[in-house]
């Protein structure tokens, strides 16, 4: 998902407070900031929120790529209000990882360091209109199904970003479809493009639920502590049934021979995606995984001076109105 | 909100479009220069295309801003333009007759048909230049709204009153950003000094007037631009002393944007932002 | 790297709310930037709200062993919250 992969920490904790924090989290409750929690824990959930945020970061640029592209004033705005909303959730992310113990510059340094990731999926390009559409219904689409069930996290911040986030992105993923739709309806030209981008986005949309459960040993400790909610196969599973009628309904094709309706299921049968793509993507060998990164790092670099600049004129700002007070009293 | 659609009746809508194809078809009679209707589609279009060309250049830093507060508060504000944009252009549409909308008219003119100033086509430079232009820009643009707000053009009026409640918000934080910078770290003093002296020979134009804009003036319906400059003058003034900047000493004001003739920079900036439109005329977005 | 701008907190009156209530943090160089920044990226802008903002250094949280005592009273007092009422369906919504 957004937060792909991410693994939990071992945790050195007395047995008897591990086991009074376990039931806590059994019983329903949220886990605040100032409270104890497990060194492992705390480390994990860094970990998830701040790759979270990065997504949601990094996540500007494919879109952002079209916003001086869009074709009319009107979806030059809902595409400049989606990709603003995405620096928000970043933001409150950030936040929420902030109440931690760690620091957003800090947080930020790991990124463009290449220390923390954020979602492969990202790294693939937005090459025509379509593909704004196409990231919409299917990255958002996947985004969502992760995200929903986050709202009930154990992590107090991180349940509350999530309910704030969900509510802002109710209208991310249907411009999505919208958009693809009127391609979809349009021109051959446009029909075209729509499918491409279906053909190109399908595969890695299915990637950002992660590897199987099988494969993911990482699982069940963040489960137990209800930091994930669903295994990456359910969510997976879940999507391709809520998206397969969708493709259909628009008279596209998903780009997989092997899909069938499975009765006994009462979903979808579909085939799973390349890892070894997947895997190439994490380590840094995406179709854009440079410009992504050096985007991040030229604006960081670039903007140092401004907050800089900004803080100095707070410090004088602050003197002074010291001196002041003095010279009154 | 649907200050368009409130204007004509859907009949009327209809019949300007069928109008306008036949037009166009017949090889499309313009507007006769020097008429009422031809001064007042220019003068819209030189507030739509101010906002179009400025909203534009402010979206390019969406995703790539120094810090996400500020990413997000550049992206309002790119918002209001383009929302302003759609207002101004469509009623300039509407005021051609010609059958073209808002969308027709942003997506399929050539620079020489646009209007805007040179100093909203400047391209962005570091963020200090970025602020500053917008700073100049919104030092003129609240003031004119404001008086725009007295048109004897109800619809003139109105779009003004909605866009000025944005403007006055843009003009308080683009000063106020520029007062801390100017006032702020010796980098940041010396880059906004440099941005200044850079983009002063281009805020003359905004207060000059032609022949085009007196005729608008004198029917009431656009301010004379030339009676904007106490306004922007005070404000400029007292924003740049706080900053501890230093106003530049000379008067020459870059002309043509107004006019139809424009920067190199200006092509630049219309071929990506046309590019669907001119490339599949035939597609509906 | 140069010192971080501090985190603030943001409390945010609806037009219709009756308290101010906390929605989240951001991060400014000083309180009057703190206030635009909650303006833009908590409010888009919204007229009829009253903000509050908080340097997050200044919050006093009550730590963990203290939510037996401080908490405690109010949980007895259920009276105070209104699904402790068993209303009548004829009565409608309250």
């Amino acid at each position: 998902m957004y937060a792909q992969m991410v693994k939990s920490e071992a945790t050195n904790d007395d047995p008897e407070m591990l086991a009074a924090f376990q039931a806590r989290i059994d019983a329903g409750e949220r886990i605040e900031p100032k409270e104890w929690m497990p060194e492992g824990y705390r480390k994990t959930l860094i970990r998830q929120i701040g790759q979270h945020a990065h997504s949601e970061i990094v996540g500007q640029l494919p879109e952002g790529n079209w916003i001086t592209r869009a074709p009319t004033l009107e979806r030059k705005a809902i595409l400049l209000a989606k990709v603003q909303d995405e620096a928000g959730h970043g933001l409150y992310l950030y936040c929420a990882a902030e109440t931690l113990g760690v620091s957003r510059d800090d947080l930020t340094e790991q990124l463009l360091s290449g220390r923390m990731k954020y979602s492969s999926i990202f790294n693939y390009p937005t090459l025509t209109w379509a593909d704004i559409g196409a990231v919409g219904w299917l990255v958002d689409g996947a985004a969502i199904m992760n995200q929903v069930p986050l709202q009930r996290t154990s992590f107090g911040p991180y349940a509350r970003a999530m309910v704030r986030i969900c509510k802002e992105e109710s209208f991310h993923q249907r411009q999505g479809y919208d958009l693809i739709r009127k391609m979809a309806e349009g021109t051959a030209e446009q029909k075209a493009m729509a499918q491409d981008a279906l053909n190109r986005f399908w595969y890695p949309s299915l990637m950002m639920f992660g590897p199987s459960d099988k494969e993911s040993v990482h699982s069940a400790q963040s489960m137990a502590w209800k930091i994930k909610i669903n295994t990456n196969d359910e969510l997976r599973q879940k999507f391709v049934d809520q998206t397969v009628p969708q493709a259909q309904f628009l008279g596209l094709t998903v780009p997989d021979e092997a899909l069938a309706w499975n009765e006994d299921k009462g979903g979808w049968d579909f085939s799973e995606p390349d890892w070894n793509e997947f895997y190439e993507v994490l380590k840094g060998n995406g179709p854009c995984n440079v410009e992504r990164i050096e985007a991040r790092q030229k604006a960081w670099n670039d903007g140092a001076w401004f907050r800089d600049g900004l803080m100095a004129h707070a410090k004088k700002r602050d003197a002074r109105r010291q001196a002041a007070q003095m010279a009154a009293e | 909100m649907p200050v368009q659609g409130d204007m004509m009746t859907p009949d009327a809508e209809a019949l300007a479009k069928a109008a306008g194809g036949a037009a166009r078809s017949a090889g499309q009679t313009p507007l006769e220069a020097g008429s009422p209707e031809m001064d007042l589609f220019t003068g819209l279009t030189r507030l739509g295309d101010n906002t179009l060309i400025l909203g534009h250049r402010i979206s390019e830093w969406c995703g790539h801003a120094p810090v996400l507060e500020e990413d997000i508060a550049l992206s309002n504000m790119a918002l209001d333009l383009i929302g302003q944009t759609q207002f101004w252009l469509g009623l300039a549409a509407e005021v051609e007759g010609r059958g073209r909308d808002a969308d027709a008219l942003a997506f399929r003119r050539d620079a020489w048909h646009f209007h805007n100033i040179l100093l909203v086509e400047r391209p962005n430079g570091d963020f200090g230049q970025t602020l500053m232009r917008q700073f100049l820009f919104d030092a003129w643009h609240a003031p004119m709204l404001k008086a725009l707000e007295g048109s004897a053009d109800a619809r003139i009026a109105e779009i003004a009153a909605k866009a000025h409640r944005e403007v006055a918000y843009h003009i308080e934080r683009s000063a106020d950003l520029v007062i801390r910078l100017g006032d702020g770290s010796e980098e940041s003093h010396a880059r906004m000094q440099a941005a200044l002296d850079r983009l002063w020979p281009y805020s003359g134009e905004m207060m000059i007037a032609d022949a085009v804009d007196l005729r608008l003036a004198h029917a009431g319906l656009i301010p004379d631009p030339a009676s904007i400059r106490p306004a922007w003058d005070e404000t400029v003034n007292h924003v740049l002393e706080e900053a501890t900047l230093k106003r530049p000493e000379g008067n020459f004001a870059h002309q043509g944007g107004k006019q139809g003739r424009h920067s190199e920079h200006m092509g630049h900036l219309l071929a990506p932002m046309q590019w669907l439109q001119r490339a599949y005329p035939d597609a509906e977005w | 790297m140069s010192s971080e701008w501090p985190l603030w907190e943001v409390f945010i009156r609806g037009q219709h709310g009756l308290n101010h209530r906390h929605v989240g943090s951001l991060h400014a160089p000083d309180a009057e930037l703190a206030m635009k920044h909650a303006r833009d990226v908590y409010t888009r802008r919204n007229e009829g709200v009253s903000i509050w903002v908080v340097p997050s250094a200044q919050i006093t949280a009550s730590a963990p062993s203290e939510k037996g005592p401080l908490f405690d009273p109010a949980n007895a007092k259920v009276y105070r919250h209104p699904t402790f009422y068993d209303i009548p369906d004829e009565v409608g919504h309250m």
